[in-house]
């Protein structure tokens, strides 16, 4: 089983622009049921294949969608956050980079009060590997296995999937739950499915500093782990004060420092990689000490 | 993006938050003029970003005319944590029977602003969530609400705010919040909020932080943008297309991807050196950017080593590759280069750079410790 993104997976594309077509076609390449497009104003018309809808609610009730990716640039993103969730789409992922905070506090606040779940936005997407994708990320560095693996980064996750991959261990499914303050999935609840995912054997997170969602993750396994994990910590020489690229990368005051998640992950018995490549030899340790 | 005292008070007033009486000035005689103009005592306020003015001796009270002219003398041209004074705001001093503290900010865990209101006022607030936490009231408004009148009212209670400004102060609160979604803040203030020896309660200061990712829709705000000299780097950057962040070592850094770049910075640090700067090219960058980026990089005097760090997934090893020939092709570095490409075209990419005046390693690991042998 694969948590979010599978066999099942209908999905919807929000804003087939040009990097949300080329991203399209990757996605079908890679296996992925794609039934169509909302493009306002394009009801009834197709492009690249795909039937074209005026309104998300009118595309699920003819294509049975249960799933969106959204590329819509970042001023109208937040808008398409919502239309999915007011059409009940199940699974939204949100690529889209530079969304403004106080849009997102509207549609967190909505998607506390519906069933969906939101991943990102600024994420890479999520895969599960030799499944199907919904996200933007090179499927050539992932590898169906053991590891459920949750990462605040884009192209951070594509290289430790690639260590794992290389060291010849597969993914049930990876996700990148985006680096931004407010996104819909953070780590403790991305973690939450890993956890429950018979499939799952070792959970690998990959956090950075800012916030404290790695340390609630921490807390999590701490008292409900099933299986062990294994943690990384981007960020860990970043002076306070400075936003490292990621609008939540961010050390103010003593909240969100690298010291802090480590500890937190020590304390629930996670070790803590220093360095990238340390992360796969953590996780045969993992495995093989069950 | 942040808005200097006088402009943030504007835009309170303009909310119906009660202010002092305020203008702004830029000569010695500009001060003694308003503070004539305002009418005595008043305060001189040097109009910088930074938090801590008061403590630089930036905020004087002056009792004359000529005393405020004094204080614009001393107080104009001054460093205040590297930035300098070139603007004053002479205010009408309130009378100071007690001060409050009221803030809104992002509370990331719970995905809410968060409404903070505290009797204790005048400080650090971050001192007092620290020492004293029981003394912050604490509300988070749903934002599809807003902050309520019962809401508001209830800070107040919990905060002990006298009976007799509770409804006052409830008010302030919720127009703080009106503007606070109104104008994108990340971060809004009035500390202290005054209550005067009439009972009446104006904004003795007042902070506020923009997000960035909002300009687009905050035209207004967006003219009060300034560039601090030590951000001039950072925003040239940034209309390139990527983000850039200088920091004290001596091995520059260019990498694709925030969690690379800062895992790059880490992996030099583990090898015993330290990073000159954070700089993520960003996603599918092109030739042009890669050598805009190498230019920034290559214009710190303190950079002795350049570690290019390219995990290729929407960025190609050989657009990369043809960047760093472009750089190389035009000028020659005076320092040496160590290049790390994995991912997508990685192989086309150092088939290009062969032959480069360049070190080549294929771990990040082995890179970081070439990097710093070398800046070393």
């Amino acid at each position: 089983m694969s948590v979010l993104v599978g066999a099942h997976t209908r999905l919807l594309i929000q804003g087939l622009g040009r990097e949300g077509a080329f991203h399209t076609a990757r996605m079908i390449e890679y296996g992925t049921t794609v039934v169509g497009a909302a493009k306002p104003g394009k009801g009834g018309t197709v492009q690249d294949g795909l039937p074209l809808f005026n309104t998300v609610a009118q595309a699920v009730a003819a294509t049975g969608a249960n799933t969106s990716i959204i590329f819509v640039p970042a001023a109208g993103a937040a808008d398409a956050i919502l239309e999915a969730l007011d059409a009940k789409i199940a699974v939204v992922v949100a690529i889209t980079e530079g969304i403004a905070v106080h849009e997102m506090l509207t549609v967190t606040s909505m998607l506390e009060r519906s069933a969906s779940v939101l991943i990102g936005p600024n994420c890479p997407g999520l895969i599960s590997p030799g499944t199907a994708k919904i996200g933007i990320m090179p499927a050539e560095n992932f590898s169906k296995g053991p590891v459920g693996f949750v990462s605040r980064s884009g192209t951070l996750t594509y290289e430790i999937a690639d260590l794992l991959t290389k060291a010849g261990l597969g993914q049930t499914t990876c996700i990148g739950i985006g680096g931004d303050p407010i996104i819909g999935l953070p780590t403790p609840d991305a973690v939450r499915y890993l956890n429950e995912d018979p499939e799952t054997e070792v959970i690998v997170i990959v956090g950075e500093i800012g916030g404290s969602a790695e340390e609630r993750a921490a807390e999590y396994m701490r008292e409900f782990g099933k299986k062990p994990a294994v943690a990384f910590i981007a960020g860990r020489s970043a002076p306070a004060g400075k936003r490292m690229g990621h609008a939540g990368a961010i050390v103010s005051g003593n909240s969100g420092t690298a010291a802090s998640k480590v500890a937190a992950f020590e304390a629930a018995g996670i070790p803590v990689a220093t360095a990238p490549s340390e992360i796969p030899g953590l996780v045969k340790k993992a495995l093989a000490g069950r | 993006m942040k808005l200097h005292e006088f402009q943030a008070k504007q835009v309170l007033a303009r909310a119906g938050v009660a202010i002092p009486e305020g203008r702004t000035a830029t000569t010695p005689e500009e001060v003694e003029a308003a503070a004539i103009a305002l009418g005595l005592p008043v305060v001189v306020k040097a109009q910088v970003h930074v938090g801590g003015r008061g403590k630089a001796g930036g905020v004087k009270l002056a009792k004359t005319a000529a005393e405020a002219k004094a204080h614009a003398m001393a107080i104009l041209g001054m460093d205040i944590k590297g930035l300098t004074v070139r603007t004053i705001y002479v205010e009408r001093a309130a009378k100071i029977a007690k001060e409050l503290y009221l803030g809104i900010t992002i509370d990331r865990d719970r995905r809410r602003a968060v409404v903070m209101l505290s009797t204790v006022g005048g400080m650090d607030i971050e001192e007092v969530a620290a020492t004293q936490p029981g003394k912050i009231a604490r509300s988070w408004p749903d934002p599809t609400l807003g902050l309520r009148a019962y809401a508001a009212r209830a800070l107040c209670f919990e905060a002990g705010v006298p009976e007799a400004q509770r409804d006052a102060v409830a008010g302030i609160a919720r127009q703080l919040y009106d503007v606070f979604r109104a104008t994108d803040a990340m971060t809004i203030e009035i500390n202290p909020l005054f209550i005067q020896e009439d009972g009446t309660v104006v904004a003795g200061d007042a902070k506020l932080e923009v997000d960035d990712n909002a300009m687009y829709r905050q035209p207004e705000l967006a003219t009060y943008k300034e560039i601090a000299p030590d951000e001039e780097q950072e925003e040239r950057a940034k209309a390139l297309g990527f983000s850039y962040v200088q920091l004290d070592g001596t091995v520059g850094i260019i990498g694709n991807g925030a969690g690379l770049v800062m895992s790059t910075l880490d992996a030099v640090k583990n090898a015993g050196g330290s990073a000159a700067n954070f700089l993520d090219v960003g996603g599918g960058a092109k030739e042009s950017v890669v050598k805009a980026a190498l230019e920034i990089v290559l214009a710190n005097p303190r950079v002795k080593a350049i570690f290019i760090n390219i995990f290729g997934g929407i960025t190609r090893g050989d657009e990369v590759a043809k960047g760093i020939l472009a750089v190389l092709r035009d000028t020659k570095p005076k320092v040496p280069l160590v290049i790390r490409l994995s991912g997508t075209e990685a192989e086309a990419g150092r088939a290009l750079l062969e032959g480069a005046p360049l070190v080549s390693r294929t771990t990040m690991d082995e890179a970081a410790a070439e990097a710093v042998r070398l800046a070393t």
